[in-house]
């Protein structure tokens, strides 16, 4: 099966600092992917980059286009959506609006109240939220509106960076779940960057580890997962 | 009593006028973190282009329509054309980019129709519009139409998807952008609102100022002032912010031409409006830069 | 930005001081009329010298340098109406009034930065005509009529006319006054006044007491401005409240963008510019209308706003200092 998403050569740059070197890695149509590394290795600007939000060089393909520097609201709307670090929600909108702009371009508003009503499945808790500012949410709920905003989009691949960033290892547990069912449900493939690499080698099937912006390692989880350096120095085993 | 009530009424009036300008200033402001200099001179323009087409024969509500979609386009094509490729340029470049707008407008509106000052017509009919003693019929009509227009820029705002894109947009651009939202072309609509939002002030106040290239000027100074009392970054607090203001123009002279009268001491009329105006500015900024109804923005280093 | 040759300095000066020396030789091209648009041109220079102090160098954006511009030459002129002061005496009068409203003005000023301190100069700049012609002052200013002074007298029985005795007048106040600004930005206190510009936290950090700094740069600013409106009020022998309006602090703008932010040179050329633009606005008009068949009158205002917006596209750092960069590379010189 032809992969989702395929980079190639990808090199990153803040400024003049280049930031990625060479990471190239395959996303398989339904799976879910996860990218490793130590802070500063490259993750979360890897994800920025296939969004076009840095400068970079290199090929990137989604479902066979090349999306390189296209803008990054033409790459979401091929329905690729990028859940940002640090919850990225808009704090001072509603939890009700923050879903709907994600819809704002759709003109069937029966299909819109069914995917909200679909995500609402996922994320009960949003509900009772719903007219209440993003920002009074707390931060397990703003994360859960975060991927919730995502699924609006009705993506094909999701990029989620660091959905457990700052959250209570119960949250934590109970966000990785539903991004299990997500992905079985809806057929979403997913690209996960994690600090939590046991947490993210149990969810993932395929694994990245990432070194000052370059690929070292790569292969399905379990045999990540059992790799000496790996456990030594992501896994503190 | 009797002239306390026309005060307010007429300070209600010009507050309504304020409160367009100040919220084409928020809302460019919101979303770009510019303050457009321009603005007032821009609806000046136009105030022209709708007297232009009266003269050519439309009627006054067809041209006040026509000149406010104008505007918008004129807004979009600004925004698009000269402020866009300016985006990373450092504050002063901009101010001057704003600066040689404001210069531009004036001086083409005084090329084309000369600086000679011109009545401007009313469109509210002087016998069924306005309450006698309380107010005019052209102030009644002002304030019923900027209310309309707010209240129509409220509901868009409010409760369509394209004005929830904006709103995003103008919260948190890189965001927007993550889910789809063309943040560019937001942008460039919110400046067509702006400047038409513009223009239906200018339209409204030549009728009472006359108009002339430069009858924009002690507006947009009021405007700033009701923009920074009512917060710069609140819409809803500069439309409420103009309406306080122009309130306190009038109420500031009539007290200052009842002192004087009691007195004979003149301290303060209609001659020191601008003064007040920028009084008000100054304080807000360095006293209260958040305004009355605004949040404070920390800003980090 | 990139210093004056010092030579070509000295050339220049020595040629301002020999030009009207010429008027026996070519009585058309030295006319008196011509010695008379220079002056004001040199006035004008010495503004937007003072408005370079304070956004070029220490980072202040103000769009209100007019009003400090009116305080000067309504300083000036109330002390010659009033007191019968002599001309040349109420220069640093004027300076010192300058100084003192630009430092108060500076202290709040300190707490707004880039577009609300330029919100707050321009709303100064709107509000000053108004000021102005407040009533009680109207007794010192004259309201709306404003105050018809004397022009300069010839001092000492040179030979001199009137045009020319003011052309060397305001020469030699500015000569001294450039002299004075290049020292200072030489010192050590003109290098804490550009670190302040260039990284705020870290000249606070540094130690230098970046709220002084900017609230006596401010009134420095303030008072060399404020001298050429002294000047002017001289050399026209007239002040009155509208001639302050919003757009005599522009034109300090544009002369401060045309020459260069940030170049002392760049104002003088600067204000140069602007003068002759703003006199040449007739013969612009003229030219639109007879040679291009177009039925408008060309406003001075016109081309000052587009060069303003184009200027920003093309060269950021002014006319003078775009030049010379381009002068620069041509020699091959780098860095």
């Amino acid at each position: 099966m032809a992969a989702l998403l395929e980079v190639k050569g990808l090199k990153a740059f803040y400024g003049q600092t280049q930031s990625l070197y060479d990471v190239g890695f395959d996303i398989p149509n339904g799976g879910i992917t996860t990218l490793l590394g130590a802070n500063g290795a490259g993750k979360t600007t890897t994800l920025r980059a296939i969004c076009n939000m840095v400068r970079t060089e290199g090929a990137i393909r989604f479902d066979g286009k090349d999306i390189a520097g296209r803008a990054t609201e033409e790459i979401v709307r091929l329905r690729v959506a990028h859940v940002p670090e640090g919850r990225g929600t808009f704090t001072t909108l509603t939890v009700d609006e923050n879903l709907r702009v994600a819809a704002y371009t759709r003109r069937d508003k029966a299909a819109v109240q069914a995917d909200l009503e679909r995500v609402f499945g996922y994320f009960p808790r949003l509900k009772e939220r719903l007219q209440q500012q993003a920002g009074t949410l707390s931060g397990g709920e703003q994360q859960m509106l975060a991927i919730a905003r995502a699924l609006m989009l009705k993506p094909r691949l999701m990029l989620l960076d660091e959905p457990s960033f700052g959250l209570a290892p119960l949250i934590v547990v109970e966000i990785f779940r539903i991004l299990r069912r997500i992905n079985e449900d809806e057929k979403v493939s997913i690209l996960l960057v994690e600090q939590n690499a046991a947490l993210a080698l149990d969810l993932a099937t395929h694994a990245y580890v990432l070194e000052t912006g370059r690929v070292v390692m790569s292969g399905p989880s379990a045999v990540i997962k059992d790799d000496e350096n790996v456990r030594k120095s992501y896994l503190g085993y | 009593m009797e002239q306390f009530i026309q005060q307010l009424a007429s300070g209600l009036a010009n507050g309504a006028i304020y409160a367009c300008v100040a919220l084409a200033l928020v809302m460019i402001y919101v979303s770009t973190d510019h303050i457009n200099f321009a603005q007032g001179e821009m609806a000046m323009f136009s105030t022209y282009i709708s007297w232009q087409l009266m003269t050519w024969g439309l009627s006054f509500w067809v041209a006040f329509i026509a000149a406010v979609a104008f505007s918008f386009v004129l807004g979009v094509i600004i925004e698009r054309a000269i402020l866009r490729p300016l985006h990373n340029a450092p504050v002063l470049s901009i101010i001057v980019v704003f600066i040689g707008l404001l210069a531009i407008c004036n001086s083409m509106a005084g090329a084309i129709w000369s600086y000679l000052i011109k009545e401007f017509p009313s469109p509210f009919p002087k016998s069924s519009f306005g309450i006698a003693g309380v107010i005019g019929p052209h102030q009644l009509g002002v304030v019923v139409v900027t209310l309309i227009v707010l209240g129509l820029l409220f509901v868009f705002f409010r409760y369509t998807p394209l004005g929830l894109a904006m709103r995003a947009a103008a919260q948190n651009p890189q965001m927007a952008r993550l889910v789809g939202v063309r943040v560019d072309w937001m942008l460039a609509l919110g400046w067509g609102l702006a400047a038409s939002v513009g223009a239906v002030a200018g339209i409204m106040v030549a009728h009472i100022v006359y108009l002339d290239p430069n009858m924009m000027g002690g507006i947009l100074l009021y405007a700033f002032a009701s923009a920074l009392v009512g917060g710069i970054s609140n819409p809803g607090g500069a439309v409420l912010g103009g309406f306080i203001v122009g309130v306190l123009e009038n109420m500031v002279a009539f007290a200052g031409n009842q002192i004087e009268k009691a007195t004979g001491i003149y301290i303060i009329g209609n001659g020191e409006k601008l003064t007040v105006a920028l009084i008000i500015v100054i304080t807000v900024l360095t006293v209260k830069p958040a305004g009355l109804f605004g949040r404070v923005v920390v800003k980090r280093v | 930005m990139p210093a004056f040759p010092k030579k070509l300095l000295w050339v220049l000066l020595a040629l301002a001081f020999l030009v009207p020396l010429l008027h026996p030789l070519f009585p058309d091209v030295v006319s008196g009329y011509r010695l008379f648009l220079v002056s004001t041109m040199i006035i004008a220079a010495i503004a937007v010298l003072g408005l370079n102090l304070l956004t070029g160098f220490n980072g202040q954006i103000s769009l209100g340098h007019g009003a400090f511009y009116a305080v000067g030459a309504y300083t000036a002129a109330v002390l010659m109406d009033h007191l019968n002061m002599p001309y040349w005496a109420t220069l640093p009068c004027a300076a010192v009034v300058c100084f003192i409203v630009g430092y108060l003005f500076g202290l709040p000023a300190l707490k707004l930065e880039g577009h609300y301190l330029a919100l707050a100069t321009f709303a100064l700049a709107l509000a000053v005509p108004q000021i102005l012609k407040y009533k009680w002052l109207e007794g010192m200013t004259g309201g709306v009529q404003g105050i018809v002074l004397n022009k300069p007298e010839v001092p000492f029985g040179l030979p001199l006319s009137e045009d020319q005795w003011l052309y060397y007048y305001c020469l030699i106040v500015m000569v001294v006054l450039y002299w004075a600004a290049a020292n200072m930005l030489n010192s050590r206190s003109g290098r804490a006044m550009m670190a302040i510009r260039d990284q705020y936290m870290a000249a606070d950090t540094m130690g230098i007491d970046t709220a002084l700094y900017k609230t006596v740069t401010f009134g420095i600013s303030a008072a060399y401005t404020g001298i050429a409106g002294a000047l002017s009020a001289s050399a026209i022998a007239f002040v009155a409240p509208d001639s302050f309006n919003i757009f005599l602090s522009i034109k300090f703008l544009i002369g401060l963008v045309v020459g260069g932010v940030g170049s002392l040179a760049g104002s003088v050329a600067g204000g140069i510019f602007y003068v002759l633009v703003d006199n040449s606005a007739q013969a612009l008009s003229l030219f639109v209308r007879n040679d291009l068949g177009l039925p408008f009158d060309l406003s001075a205002y016109t081309v000052f706003g587009v060069l303003l917006i184009a200027l920003m596209y093309l060269m950021p750092m002014g006319i003078v200092g775009g030049v010379y960069l381009a002068w620069r590379k041509l020699r091959g010189v780098r860095g």
